[in-house]
């Protein structure tokens, strides 16, 4: 290890902080100056993802257990938030089956807010199911958040009053620029590095590393375990309502098994054990997703015009993205099961941390 | 009285298929410790294998093995290229690798075959049904309480009097000690894979039978219900799994029965929801493991 190991965690944070958020700054400026809107709206999103995915790095990196449930509480985050920002002539429109009767309809609120009540009621969800989620373990604990994300889909298709039920939800005034997008993923990116180093940090990953060591030097694993859920959740939920106030207009679907898919491959091939490895995840997931999807439109264009590059295409290509960031993940998980960064942070001297030889902790 | 009659038949039949999907799952998770997430698209297979083989001049009974074998067929390639290289990691890696896995399949499906639902070719027994004394019965389900019964005896002569059976047991014990007297795990996980796809593909004739559609996603109820059906009946043991498949079965058709109309579609959230209740109270499912070692 070289001399920046020696350099204390403060510092240390403050190194990668400026580093990682140089990076999404460099992002989001080349992309106002030089990016067509579609660029725009891509970055956009690529920083609500980077949000989203370091949300989850907080959790699952530190933890070690494996969540399937935060898109469930972005989809409540997100329903949550248009129940906030909406004011009542809007909800007539966008929810016409909420009664006026209701609370919740005569209210509403401006969008710092929101977002925040927005994570507020996912994080007070998420504590509730948390005080059960925390007792389990490994397999159980990721099938438990996965059969959550299950309810919260079924409840968001039913819901009428609330949710629109199946059908999309529209006229969400469009409040997230990619700027309040970046800003978001600054602080997440620092307050990610924070957590990692804090106390509850430190329990957690040794906790995750071995556990019945960790609860012989008294520390209380349970504990530890709800206070990151609560705290991943929360921003879960606050990146939903970022979602939702870009997008504007969305149904249940959009909260389910592939995007579940989609935040847990960022997460892996990146590095689940560093906000680096979110961060790079992130990046490098929504750039090339959104790369082979033109190249798929592309290519199905020579098809549809007969073109000679075009009749080698026996098909109609769809869900290329997927079927490529699937191989990748696989192929992570073979060769480096630790992510690209080793579940290691970047520092000046490359990336900077205690995993050994880019290992993965070994107890799931 | 015959709606009692009906109640439990139906129950019966969904919870013995309910109860194959589960074991499915846990003869794996057994020896491997691994959470198959892509045991749905086992389901998958055989189902677009029904439709592939339907197409042809074949008698249906043969398209009916022909597809089981397919599903056999992709679990056991799917372990070797996927699993395998992963079986050392943890098991967080080997559960997030089946998910990849299983989006994976699913998308070539998409690209390959079509997004949309296919009508499937079914023999008319399918959809015939018997009068007996004022009561409906669906051949369908009586095939398929004595196919999931017939498959289970026969599941428990292979565990408790054949040697590869023997070792599976043992392995999902104690993997290492299995190992180290001399039972090769290669081999032991491939059969374990394979038995795996075989209670996939047998599920998938009953489950696509209901429907008689085909569709990249058609596995993913099932497999949900057989998360759910282990984790209740207990995760290590197949005793636990077969319990826990019926439970769910006789919860499903009840809650289908009794639940108000109002709510019925809810009803996914419902039982989900009573799951995570059973977690809270039983942490280790239904049938907690008696003796079980980590894998390492």
């Amino acid at each position: 290890m070289s001399g920046s190991a020696r350099r204390s965690p403060l510092a240390q944070i403050a190194i990668t902080s400026v580093i990682l958020c140089g990076i999404l700054l460099v992002i989001a400026l080349l992309t106002n100056s030089f990016g067509d809107r579609v660029l725009v709206r891509v970055v956009t999103v690529l920083f609500v993802n980077v949000v989203l995915t370091v949300a989850l790095q907080m959790f699952m990196g530190n933890s070690g257990l494996s969540s399937f449930g935060h898109i469930a509480f972005m989809a409540i985050g997100a329903y949550s938030s248009l129940w906030f920002t909406l004011t009542p002539e809007e909800k007539n429109r966008t929810l016409p089956d909420m009664p006026e009767t209701w609370i919740m309809h005569g209210w509403h609120t401006d969008f710092l807010p929101a977002i925040l009540l927005a994570g507020g009621i996912a994080a007070v969800i998420g504590g509730l199911l948390g005080v059960a989620l925390v007792r389990l373990r490994g397999a159980s604990f990721t099938i438990a958040t996965f059969a959550f994300l299950i309810v919260v889909h079924t409840i968001a298709l039913q819901w009428e009053p609330m949710t629109r039920g199946s059908r999309t939800v529209f006229g969400i005034p469009d409040l997230t620029t990619i700027w309040i997008a970046l800003g978001a993923a600054l602080v997440v990116v620092v307050v990610g590095l924070l957590f990692r180093e804090s106390p509850v940090g430190l329990r957690l990953r040794a906790a995750r590393d071995d556990e019945d060591a960790a609860a012989s030097i008294g520390i209380h694993i349970a504990w530890v375990r709800w206070v990151s859920w609560v705290a991943s959740i929360f921003i879960a939920g606050a990146a939903g309502a970022l979602w939702a106030h870009f997008i504007t207009t969305f149904s249940p679907t959009a909260f389910y098994i592939s995007e579940t898919f989609v935040i847990v491959a960022m997460l892996i091939i990146g590095g689940s054990g560093s906000v680096s490895g979110a961060v790079i995840g992130a990046v490098l997931v929504t750039l090339s997703s959104e790369w082979l999807r033109r190249l798929e439109g592309w290519l199905n264009q020579h098809r549809s015009d007969g073109t000679l590059l075009g009749q080698l295409i026996p098909l109609e290509l769809r869900g290329f993205a997927e079927i490529v960031i699937a191989i990748a993940m696989i192929i992570v998980l073979i060769k480096r099961p630790a992510g690209l960064t080793g579940g290691r942070e970047i520092g000046l001297g490359g990336l900077w941390g205690r995993a050994k030889k880019g290992r993965e902790p070994t107890r799931g | 009285m015959d709606s009692l009659v009906q109640y439990l038949i139906s129950s019966f039949s969904l919870g013995g298929l309910y109860a194959l999907m589960t074991l499915g799952l846990v003869v794996v998770y057994g020896i491997l410790r691994l959470i198959n997430f892509a045991y749905g698209e086992l389901v998958m297979v055989a189902g677009y294998g029904l439709l592939l083989f339907g197409n042809t001049e074949l008698a249906w009974p043969l398209v009916a093995i022909l597809s089981v074998i397919s599903a056999i067929v992709a679990a056991v390639i799917m372990e070797r290229v996927a699993f395998r290289p992963v079986r050392f990691g943890s098991a967080n890696t080997m559960l997030i690798t089946s998910f990849a896995v299983s989006t994976l399949l699913q998308n070539v499906a998409l690209l390959a075959i079509s997004p949309r639902p296919q009508a499937v070719r079914l023999p008319s027994f399918f959809v015939e049904s018997v009068t007996v004394g004022g009561l409906r019965l669906r051949f369908v389900d009586l095939a398929s309480i004595i196919v999931s019964v017939l498959a289970l005896v026969i599941l428990t002569v292979l565990v408790r009097r054949t040697t590869i059976g023997i070792a599976l047991r043992a392995a999902a014990d104690d993997f290492t000690m299995t190992r180290l007297l001399g039972v090769r795990a290669n081999l032991l996980i491939s059969v374990a894979f394979a038995i795996s796809g075989l209670l996939a593909g047998i599920v998938a004739i009953f489950w696509v039978g209901r429907s008689s559609l085909v569709e990249p996603s058609v596995g993913l109820q099932p497999v949900l219900i057989a998360f759910i059906a282990a984790v209740v009946g207990g995760m290590e043991n197949l005793k636990g799994a077969v319990l826990g498949g019926y439970l769910l079965g006789f919860m499903w058709v009840g809650l289908q029965t009794w639940l108000p109309q109002a709510m019925l579609d809810y009803r996914n959230a419902v039982l989900f929801g009573i799951v995570i209740i059973i977690l809270l109270i039983r942490p280790e499912g239904l049938i907690p493991p008696v003796y079980s070692r980590e894998r390492r």
